[in-house]
């Protein structure tokens, strides 16, 4: 921004006075949170208050993120309802498990950090790629359809993947995944956060951004505009495909076992919840979204197992419920479409 | 020739909604399409931006034959068209609705965007500097933040003309643009579309059912009903001719 001295008639008044908080200093201030807090518990350091349970938290907090950050690119900005995006996220898993055990096992011969960086490179890499790959397909096939077509099309997708994977008995069929090794940890996945949320900013406040909204806001017109919209909606299909593949193939080496029905419509559905709950088109409510949802979740579980273990399985309705609530009185979510001033572009548009 | 249309004629079942209709529209010219509702004149714009497949006949952009283009091809080769009922993105900034009929002129790919390459802030920053000064022209630079849908109506009618305007088209097709307009905005429209033919080097088609926005502006008039064209020439002398008066004068003693 410009000096306060100078008022651009062009600037939203309200912008233009405290100094803004930009996309950098979030970066920096996250790493610098997250590189002493994961060398600590690493360390097994003041373990009775930097207990690892918490960092775990954070990594699926991390990991849901991309997951909503990149659904919300699909449902939010383009406007479509996808229904299949834990379906991205399997091929993401897979195609990321598959490389680090079957496809470069001799890379952990190298020195420890080199070896594991380069696994995670070569295995994330690879999982967007292939995930990308099935996005872009589903784009093709669907690029005339809108509406609950789209999104019986995808849940539909996602249920073919699911059911494909408990077939393939090199992968484990339906007893899953195992020995993954475990090549992620915090700080990797706050790194991918960030690449995820600058990376989706970016591209929203683009001219692809702006067609991809325009589609939303009234395709007829965005088409007689000269958009192609086949074209701008396998971007967002292609793009989004590949960072559930990203969240996904963190999820594999953060777990190390992995089981097709991890990835079944439910984890579908927890997405959405979490979409809806921070609010469509807001980069901020997907953000937002996540970490309400997982703090919920978790201090529900830890009430229900302290005080009423008998209704711990009751935990599963409350997720449902939350969407229900979200719909009936806050159709919005909890940043409706705003931004935080990070996330928002420079000039003030 | 800025278009030229020949024999272009659609049926919807039964129906012949448009049945061989003509049209030269030479550079810089404005001519005008009235009749009766139902009379097949939206149809025709339809056919035009590929909205609708002719069953038969021809258009020709200039050289450029876009007969059985898709919509988003027709728009780029250079046919842009404003809406009867107003299509802006009512959610995108007023800013953002013009910036994005520059899509085509962004100057920058998707590295370029993902990475903000100095492409990208330097094409960017030209793109936000075109869309000011393209709503400076239009008097709608102060309401630049605003969202579009939230502007008054004869606003949002000048936003949809400017963002069509914006893509830089060759011909211009503006659907009834004085719908539902009171006498005073009426007034101020035909000033803006003079403008606009002026300033512009393009050609207008209209489609009116306002007779004084038709009799100010258009040099040549074609009267449809019943998708038949029933009379065409210089607006005075259409207005004059019986088979006008009977098909759509006379129907509608005051038009709306």
């Amino acid at each position: 921004m410009s000096s306060p001295s100078q008022p651009l008639p062009t600037a939203p008044p309200a912008d233009s006075k405290p100094p803004r908080v930009r996309f950098w200093m979030v970066c920096v201030a996250v790493l610098v949170l997250a590189i002493p807090l994961q060398l600590l518990v690493d360390a097994g350091l003041y373990s009775d208050v930097l207990n690892p349970y918490y960092l775990h938290l954070l990594t699926v907090i991390g990991m849901n993120i991309i997951l909503v950050a990149s659904l919300n690119l699909l449902n939010g900005y383009l406007g479509e309802f996808a229904l299949g995006h834990a379906g991205f996220m399997a091929v993401g898993a897979y195609t990321a498990a598959l490389l680090a055990t079957k496809v470069l096992p001799g890379a952990a011969a190298m020195p420890p950090v080199i070896g594991t960086v380069l696994i995670l490179l070569v295995s994330l890499g690879g999982a967007m790629i292939a995930s990308a790959g099935v996005g872009y397909l589903i784009g093709l096939v669907t690029f005339k359809t809108v509406g609950d077509y789209l999104a019986i099309i995808t849940l539909g997708f996602n249920m073919i993947i699911v059911n494909a994977i408990q077939n393939i008995e090199f992968v484990g069929g339906p007893r899953g995944f195992t020995g993954i090794p475990k090549n992620t940890n915090f700080v990797a996945v706050a790194l991918c956060v960030l690449l995820t949320i600058g990376v989706l900013r970016n591209l929203i406040q683009s001219t692809f951004g702006r067609v991809w909204l325009s589609i939303r806001e009234n395709a007829i017109a965005a088409e007689l505009m000269g958009v192609s919209i086949p074209k701008a909606k396998n971007w967002a299909f292609t793009i989004a495909a590949a960072f559930a593949g990203l969240a996904g193939g963190l999820w594999a080496q953060n777990q190390q076992f992995i089981t097709p029905r991890s990835f079944d419509y439910s984890k579908t559905t927890e997405i959405l919840v979490m979409l809806y709950l921070g609010g469509m088109a807001s980069l901020s409510g997907s953000i937002l979204g996540v970490v309400a949802y997982t703090v919920l979740m978790e201090l529900l579980r830890n009430l229900l197992s302290t005080f009423a273990p008998q209704l711990a399985e009751w935990r599963m309705l409350i997720s449902p419920l939350i969407l229900i609530i979200i719909m009936l009185t806050r159709q919005t979510g909890l940043l409706g479409n705003r931004e935080w001033s990070w996330l928002r572009p420079k000039q003030g548009a | 020739m800025a278009l030229r249309i020949t024999e272009l004629t659609k049926s919807f079942g039964g129906l012949t909604a448009v049945a061989k209709f003509n049209l030269a529209l030479g550079e810089r010219d404005l001519q005008g399409i009235i009749g009766p509702n139902g009379a097949g004149k939206t149809t025709v714009f339809n056919l035009i931006t590929g909205v609708y497949t002719p069953d038969s006949g021809q258009v020709l952009l200039g050289e450029q034959d876009t007969t059985r283009l898709p919509s988003d091809a027709i728009a780029r080769a250079g046919i842009a068209r404003t809406f009867q009922n107003i299509r802006l993105f009512a959610q995108m900034s007023v800013l953002d609705n013009i910036t994005m009929a520059l899509h085509a002129h962004a100057g920058y790919g998707l590295l370029d965007a993902t990475f903000r390459t100095a492409t990208f802030r330097r094409e960017e920053a030209r793109l936000l500097t075109e869309s000011r000064d393209h709503l400076a022209r239009f008097g709608l630079l102060d309401r630049q933040h605003e969202q579009a849908g939230s502007l008054p109506y004869g606003e949002q009618r000048r936003l949809e003309i400017a963002r069509a305007l914006a893509t830089g088209p060759k011909v211009l097709l503006l659907d009834e643009p004085a719908a539902g307009m009171n006498p005073r905005e009426v007034e101020e429209l035909i000033q803006l579309i003079r403008q606009v033919h002026q300033d512009f080097p393009l050609a207008i088609l209209l489609i009116e059912h306002q007779l004084p926005v038709v009799m100010e502006l258009c040099r040549e008039v074609q009267v449809l009903d019943f998708g038949q064209t029933i009379a065409s020439g210089g607006p005075r002398d259409v207005v004059r001719n019986p088979l006008v008066i009977e098909a759509y004068l006379g129907e509608e003693e005051a038009p709306a």
